[in-house]
């Protein structure tokens, strides 16, 4: 059987697609589902998006993959993105993203092997007050120095 | 002079309804439904001399009178994607003020007859995303949106809209693109969005902070407003300082005071032993100022100009004497890479030598001649693409060679940074 999103999933793709003036107007949402039930979006996932959307699939697979939120390929369980853009450089965010290279034995936008961890080096994340700073999936850490974030990664393989 | 915008910043819990209407919320939006009509607001924004504060700083009422009035539904777009490198302010407001943009945005909606607005806002700014849809429902069940709102008869529909990580929806054509379900290429203007935006229909597009002024304009008139910063740039800024100083956060500020002030007094300063080198004042795709022109010039939009520079997006990069020019450039020319679309050829292609060329001239391996090759590449990527964002990538680049020359050449000829340089990289 074809892959589809969850009853939940489509319910709500099927209640915005009535809010929104065009059914394809639900893309970016459709995709933001579709990312916390599969763990990358593959062709399949895309065709069952562009089925609710009524749209072609080439249409959904050009949006997804052109937002870097939306994987394309599996993901680390943990997605460690660190900030390398100006005003987190100023404060030693490559030297962190080296840091993490080298505890987690990959180099940048890799994953470990046993699927724990991706590592990124992103653009700015609009929290420079906090520089450097990085995300963990979606909790936010500001001023990460190098023993808060051996930490960090500490706790995290532990599976906290 | 008290903040207006970021006032009550730092109560517990401002983010809920409770809280922000103990602190006056929603009074505003009450009374101008009841004694006001649409057109009046709409005078009263222009009449004030708001200017957006997105980056471009167009006036907000001259933007809203561009709306062809033939009767096709209207969109408003708050655009809360936030993604110039040195810019948090929106950030800020979102996570802990969602209902003011929700009170400015629907009274923008009532001035320009808009019945769906969408909230774009970043797709990394999770915890924005909850406070705002938080906030969003608490106004429809207290009937601040919905059908005849307040008994007014005004109805308005609000959609909390997530994009997924990508610069160029800021730029107002692109982000229209994605808000459509598509990959964000930005459009050829004209048409303009005021007459064929979002869904072929008239759309407006502003900034998170501007719709926070449109409240405070609208509670207390242009008048008051006319009294806060110089000529032609009026309000308030919310300025994001970071980078090599002491206090790096959002200072709100009158437009118009001295630069200088920003940096030493509300950010504290530098470090120990620090002295001032450049000042990149409106994010990074603004020119670079150097230590003596920063501070000289005065922080609105029309003294940044004539500086050669710009207030842009208010996101302000001090960068101390340990800072190498060269590196910074670097950065942020692999940034302006990255994002490229990809829909302009020179926009997509050169930001990419120019950032080859500047990792070879930083590591060592600049030849003679590179540095005007970079100059001579900039001229070919400006002017030359659809959108801004093709001249953002050349700001930065052409701005440091032209004031710090001398620390390119260095690198060619002596094949390494400044001596008293501490690396960034």
């Amino acid at each position: 059987m074809a892959v589809q999103l969850s009853e939940a999933a489509q319910t709500r793709i099927t209640q915005l697609i009535k809010r929104y003036p065009t059914p394809r107007a639900v893309m970016l949402p459709a995709l933001h589902l579709a990312t916390q039930e599969f763990p990358y979006l593959d062709d399949e996932v895309c065709q069952a998006v562009a089925d609710l959307l009524q749209v072609p699939m080439v249409d959904v697979k050009g949006v997804a993959t052109f937002y870097t939120m939306f994987p394309t390929e599996p993901q680390g369980a943990c997605e460690v993105h660190i900030c390398f853009n100006l005003s987190c450089s100023l404060k030693g965010a490559r030297r962190l993203l080296r840091r993490a290279e080298q505890q987690l034995g990959i180099e940048v936008g890799q994953t470990t092997p046993d699927g724990r961890f991706t590592l990124r080096g992103v653009e700015c994340m609009a929290a420079c007050d906090k520089a450097p700073m990085l995300y963990v999936n979606d909790e936010l850490h500001g001023n990460v120095s190098e023993e808060k974030l051996d930490e960090l990664l500490q706790q995290k393989s532990s599976g906290e | 002079m008290e903040p207006i915008i970021t006032r009550h910043i730092g109560t517990p819990e401002l983010w809920r309804l409770d809280t922000y209407r103990a602190c006056g919320g929603y009074e505003t939006l009450a009374k101008a439904l009841q004694e006001h009509q649409p057109d009046e607001l709409v005078a009263m924004v222009r009449d004030a001399g708001l200017r957006g504060r997105g980056g471009a700083g167009f006036p907000t009422g001259v933007k809203w009178g561009f709306l062809p009035k033939d009767g096709r539904p209207r969109y408003l777009i708050c655009n809360g994607d936030e993604s110039e490198p040195g810019t948090f302010k929106d950030r800020l407001l979102l996570e802990n003020d969602p209902h003011q943009i929700l009170e400015g945005l629907i009274l923008s909606c009532y001035a320009v007859g808009a019945h769906l607005a969408f909230i774009y806002l970043r797709g990394e700014f999770f915890l924005g995303a909850r406070r705002v849809q938080e906030a969003i429902d608490e106004a429809y069940e207290a009937g601040y949106l919905g059908r005849n709102i307040l008994g007014s008869g005004m109805n308005l529909e609000v959609l909390l809209h997530r994009g997924a990580g990508a610069y160029i929806c800021g730029e107002e054509t692109g982000l229209i693109e994605s808000l459509e379900g598509k990959r964000a290429y930005p459009r050829i203007k004209p048409p303009f969005p005021a007459n064929i935006g979002a869904f072929g229909m008239p759309t407006v597009v502003n900034n998170v902070e501007t719709l926070a002024n449109v409240r405070h304009i609208v509670a207390h008139g242009a008048e008051w407003y006319n009294r806060i910063g110089p000529e032609r740039n009026r309000g308030t800024r919310m300025w994001c300082v970071s980078g090599r100083v002491r206090k790096p956060g959002v200072y709100e500020v009158p437009l118009g005071i001295p630069l200088r002030e920003l940096i030493f007094d509300h950010a504290g300063g530098l470090e120990e032993g620090r002295t001032l080198k450049a000042v990149i004042p409106g994010g990074s795709s603004s020119p670079i100022l150097t230590a003596e022109e920063a501070m000289e010039v005065d922080s609105d939009f029309d003294a940044l100009q004539r500086a050669g520079t710009m207030g842009g997006s208010g996101g302000l990069m001090v960068l101390d004497d340990r800072v190498c020019v060269v590196q910074s450039a670097y950065i942020i020319s692999e940034f302006y890479h990255d994002e490229s679309c990809g829909q302009c050829t020179p926009c997509r292609q050169g930001t990419g030598w120019m950032t080859k060329l500047l990792h070879r001239i930083e590591h060592g391996d600049g030849r003679p001649g590179d540095v005007d090759l970079l100059l001579s590449m900039g001229a070919n990527i400006f002017g030359r693409t659809i959108c801004p964002l093709g001249d953002a990538a050349v700001w930065p680049v052409e701005s440091a060679i032209n004031k710090f020359r001398s620390e390119f050449d260095h690198h060619i000829s002596e094949k390494r940074c400044l001596p008293d340089t501490e690396s960034i990289l």
